[in-house]
């Protein structure tokens, strides 16, 4: 059980899907069930990992290695460290809720739609697991046919062109990315004489600068689609709008943090030099930067409830990049704590935009004002996940931003400084949208319609609630768990940074480091 | 004195001897029994037979190597056992959706069948030929047979267009080869292809005698695979041509031709590899370029696939390009999965009907997923193995061809290639659009009739079993053009 929990894993939501297929498709009720039942054993299997899963090991745990394709040296090569176990928990949870959130709103194709999820799942699963490249691709490219129909059947009004234009973005992006992976390997086989993808081995390879360097940038290039970077965050805004809520949630909740976890696994560790170039990184801060303040401006302008969320999220996922390409201890945990961060908040509030639509069908903040006086609970879970993504203290955005704002200071002060002007932003055009929609008379008589949250819906949004909270108050827990994997990349970009800062090595000294933040 | 004819010579010659006996037994029993439905059965145990004979070749290569029979005039080896298999594949899969078909247009006669199995004859030779005059003769015999089948529809006006365009365009090209091959039989006063590489091999490589002749060989070549420029006639006769013809057209006339050519290029003009792999580079650019972007506004299938297999002759010919081992396995590899493939999608679109008329537009297709799940679901993974989306059976070829590519240090190649797999992506997504997105009034109507079914549900396995064991058909190929070609 232990040495196949990964396997266990993925699977499960496949062997759900297949158990779906079987069903009659009039029978919408029966198949609401099982796919449930199949999300919930899903997030079930996944649990025992953070039981299982041992802080003070640096290397992958759970491994599962057998030969695949031995004509080209593939395996199916699965393990997992910290950065993974955070990721997979977020994905099994969010997958689970969304689907769970699905049950009202999906009316036309139920099976269809439930058997999608369910493989969108498996899919994005996989990609948090493999520890071989190729493994990775076809993952990587596998749940982009999911999502594609996720958002092209359920979708709101210009559904066909967002589903279109997210999965073609995604898949030039990946190409680029698959001759990345190619050179690279071929580099490796003609150094060692054997053919592998595994990236351990990779790693041993001897780039040359230059060629790290273009590779680097095939890698990044679909990285940064996904998470998504300024200038190629256009497709965002539009997916993110015209999906169906769940769509909307697993694409803010999980899929961006694909492109987020491509950069600390794959880009920043196999090419460290070309990673820890002083023109790399000022490239990609700056572009981060942009992303951080154009984001939160256009933001600021938004008349649709989705596409001001949308937009905020590529203000987000700015911090996080921008911490990650700090490449320090702090930097980088707090990247990848922030993404985690944004995959409970932005989630939360495409939810809250859900429960409303669902009743309404209306997106724009006009068509909304008042809510507060008929739905209280709702205005109390809205607030919470506003707070939580601007970055009130107490709520789990502070922790990530203050813990990226000091790996960004470390580096660069005006860094730090530009970030700041994100997070006033931040609170500007999230407050104010609380404004417009919760507070006030109830102007529009159309929303006297609405009611409160029932049962389900505070099942669906209380456990994103409640690890909102757990970060915020006791992050200690999380940070444990992130400080070997983000030492490991330290190690490999900068080999000298904890002798040189006279900070104890994590992975060496023995020392655990409760926390980075209280250190 | 050497007997004339020796058992060498009818054991390598088996396939094609076969294939006659069994074209020829089919006009004979059509004419004599008038028994319209037993020709497509006839012409299956034919392909047993040729199938056996294979297996034949195949032992007898693992065993003794290359042989070669008639004079060295034809050859038994890894690389005309892996194309012959290919043949025989198409050709079943073209047999079984045809015999419902043509019952459909009610031209069900049997020279049909006779002529798919004298085309199939052509390739044989064209994939074992090792001579110039006999790998012109196979191409011939080839495309005698197609023009005539894609004809076949006689009182439709497009079929006939179609045959007449490929009659013309195919007929100038084949001047084209004869013009090339005359040029090398003048340098090296022999038409055998070893010969023909020792004479080669000692010019000059800047001699224009020799760049004349590759040239032209080349032009015919690139007529007969369909890449620009001179693919014109292949939307007109692929969209003209009954559909199971357009399907083996595109398949396997593709395929001999490839496989003709691997011959010529990589045996006698290896050593002049520097003058043609750029020239095949530009024309597989141009190709892809046109193929990806022409496809992108079309609506009738037919001529959406015709430009579709444009672009992907355009990916098989970069492993040319290349020019090393892998990117001729790619080629090999590319080669098999496409059948599948692109077989797969022609038998969906041969079972389209439309109140008895063949609906051969995208929009027929509309809301297929609603009435016919399975073969929607059937159609999704052909059409992502069509875009190369792994882990189905298209991504390995590609993957292929661009690690050639960069083997080789072409990176701007590779990297053009890879992103118009992103512009193919889009043509073919219409076509899932339309099955699983669009909502019709009139759900798309399919009638497939059993061989139909059969040959759609094979095809569909076959590129995701490739795509998920891959391992077996990657050694199919490596194995293909180890013991040829160098």
């Amino acid at each position: 059980m232990k040495e196949h929990i990964l396997s266990i894993v993925w699977l499960t939501p496949l062997v759900g899907m297949f158990i779906l297929l079987l069903l009659p498709k009039e029978n919408k009720q029966l198949i609401r069930i099982v796919a449930n039942l199949a999300a919930f054993a899903g997030f079930l299997v996944s649990l025992p990992l953070v039981f299982w899963f041992d802080n003070s090991i640096a290397d992958y745990q759970f491994v599962e290695r057998v030969s695949w394709i031995p004509a080209l040296g593939v395996e199916y090569y699965l393990g997992i460290d910290g950065i993974s176990l955070l990721l997979i928990m977020l994905t099994t949870v969010v997958g689970f809720l969304s689907i769970l959130s699905s049950w009202t709103a999906i009316e036309e194709r139920v099976k269809e739609y439930y058997a999608f999820f369910l493989f969108l799942q498996a899919g994005m699963l996989g990609v948090f697991m493999a520890l071989d490249l190729f493994l990775f691709y076809v993952f990587w490219e596998i749940m982009l046919v999911p999502m594609y129909f996720i958002i092209g059947i359920w979708g709101h009004a210009r559904r066909l062109y967002a589903a279109i234009k997210f999965f073609l973005y995604t898949l030039a992006g990946s190409v680029l990315m698959l001759l990345a992976m190619l050179a690279l390997y071929f580099k490796h086989a003609e150094q060692f004489g054997v053919y592998t993808f595994a990236i351990e081995d990779l790693m041993r390879t001897q780039v040359p600068l230059d060629m790290q360097i273009w590779l680097f940038w095939g890698f990044f290039i679909a990285f940064a689609i996904k998470v998504p970077m300024f200038p190629l965050h256009t497709w965002l805004p539009d997916a993110h709008t015209e999906a169906p809520t769940a769509g909307s949630v697993i694409l803010a909740g999980v899929l961006l943090k694909m492109g987020l976890y491509g950069l600390v696994r794959f880009s920043i560790p196999l090419l460290p030099e070309a990673a820890s170039d002083a023109t790399t990184v000022q490239i990609i801060a700056v572009l981060s930067i942009i992303a951080i303040v154009y984001g939160a401006l256009v933001s600021l302008m938004q008349k649709n409830w989705k596409k001001l969320i949308a937009y905020s999220s590529v203000s987000h996922l700015g911090f996080c990049t921008l911490g990650i390409i700090a490449l320090n201890p702090n930097g980088i945990a707090g990247g990848i704590l922030q993404g985690l961060n944004h995959g409970l908040s932005t989630p939360l509030l495409f939810l809250v935009i859900g429960i409303v639509y669902e009743q309404r069908h209306a997106l724009e903040i006009a068509d909304y004002g008042g809510l507060a006086n008929r739905m209280p609970i709702y205005t109390t879970i809205f607030l919470i996940s506003i707070l939580a993504s601007m970055g009130m203290p107490g709520l789990n955005g502070f922790i990530g931003e203050f813990t990226i704002l000091r790996g960004a200071f470390e580096r660069d002060v005006t860094w730090a400084a530009f970030a700041v002007l994100g997070i006033v932003l931040g609170a500007a055009y999230l407050l104010w949208l609380f404004q417009r929609t919760m507070l006030g008379p109830m102007t529009n008589p159309k929303n006297e319609i609405l009611r409160d949250l029932n049962l389900r819906e505070i099942c669906v949004m209380a456990p994103l609630v409640l690890w909102c909270f757990w970060i915020g108050l006791y992050p200690k827990q999380h940070f444990a768990v992130l400080e070997k994997p983000v030492a490991r990349i330290v190690e490999r970009v900068d080999p000298e940074y904890y002798s040189r800062n006279g900070i104890p090595n994590p992975l060496t000294d023995g020392v655990r480091v409760a926390s980075l933040v209280q250190d | 004195m050497d007997p004339l004819f020796t058992w060498t010579d009818f054991f390598v010659l088996k396939p094609a001897i076969l294939l006659s006996l069994f074209g020829c037994g089919i006009l004979l029993t059509d004419f004599l029994l008038k028994q319209g439905r037993w020709n497509a059965l006839t012409a299956l145990v034919g392909e047993g037979f040729v199938a056996v004979a294979l297996w034949q070749h195949c032992e007898d290569v693992a065993a003794n190597g290359q042989r070669f029979a008639l004079g060295g005039s034809m050859a038994v080896d890894g690389f005309s056992v892996f194309f012959n298999y290919i043949f025989v594949v198409s050709a079943i899969l073209a047999i079984i959706i045809a015999s419902r078909y043509m019952d459909d247009e009610k031209s069900n006669r049997g020279e049909f069948y006779g002529l798919m199995l004298f085309a199939q004859a052509g390739m044989t030779v064209m994939a074992q030929g090792y001579e110039l005059v006999t790998l012109f003769i196979g191409l011939e015999l080839m495309a005698l047979s197609f023009y005539v089948m894609v004809g076949f529809l006689r009182n439709e006006l497009r079929s006939n267009e179609a045959a007449m365009k490929y009659l013309i365009l195919g007929a100038l090209s084949s001047g084209f080869l004869a013009y090339g091959f005359s040029i090398f039989y003048g340098i090296s006063g022999s038409t055998n292809l070893a010969a023909i590489a020792d004479a080669v091999a000692g010019r000059e490589i800047s001699d224009p005698v020799l760049l004349i002749a590759l040239v032209t060989t080349s032009v015919g070549l690139f007529f007969k695979i369909s890449v620009v420029p001179f693919h014109m006639w292949a939307p007109d006769a692929y969209e003209g041509a009954p559909t199971p013809i357009t399907a083996y057209v595109s398949v396997a006339s593709k395929a001999a031709s490839f496989a003709m050519m691997m011959r010529i290029f990589l045996v006698p003009l290896v050593s002049v590899q520097e003058l043609w792999m750029p020239l095949f580079g530009a024309v597989a650019l141009l190709t892809m370029t046109l193929g990806n972007i022409a496809a992108l506004t079309q609506n009738n299938l037919k001529r959406l696939l015709a430009y579709s297999s444009i672009s992907h002759a355009g990916y098989i010919l970069l492993g040319l390009a290349a020019g090393n081992e892998t990117g001729l396995k790619g080629i090999s590899l590319y080669i098999l999965v496409y059948i599948f493939m692109n077989f797969g999608v022609f038998a969906l679109i041969s079972a389209m009907r439309r109140e008895g008329h063949a609906a051969e537009d995208i929009d027929d297709l509309n809301g297929l997923m609603h009435r016919h799940p399975g073969y929607a679901i059937l159609m999704l993974v052909l059409l992502l193995s069509l875009a190369g989306i792994p882990p189905m059976a298209g991504f390995y070829g590609k993957y292929f061809i661009f690690l050639g590519l960069l083997e080789a240090g072409s990176y701007l190649l590779a990297i053009a290639g890879a992103l118009y797999v992103a512009v193919s992506a889009y043509y073919y997504f219409r076509i899932v659009r339309a099955m699983f997105l669009s909502e019709s009034l009139e759900p798309a109507v399919i009638a497939p009739g059993l061989g139909t079914k059969i040959a759609l549900v094979a095809s569909a396995v076959f590129t995701l079993l490739i795509g998920l064991y891959p391992e077996p058909f990657i050694n199919m190929a490596t194995d293909s053009i180890l013991l040829a070609l160098r």
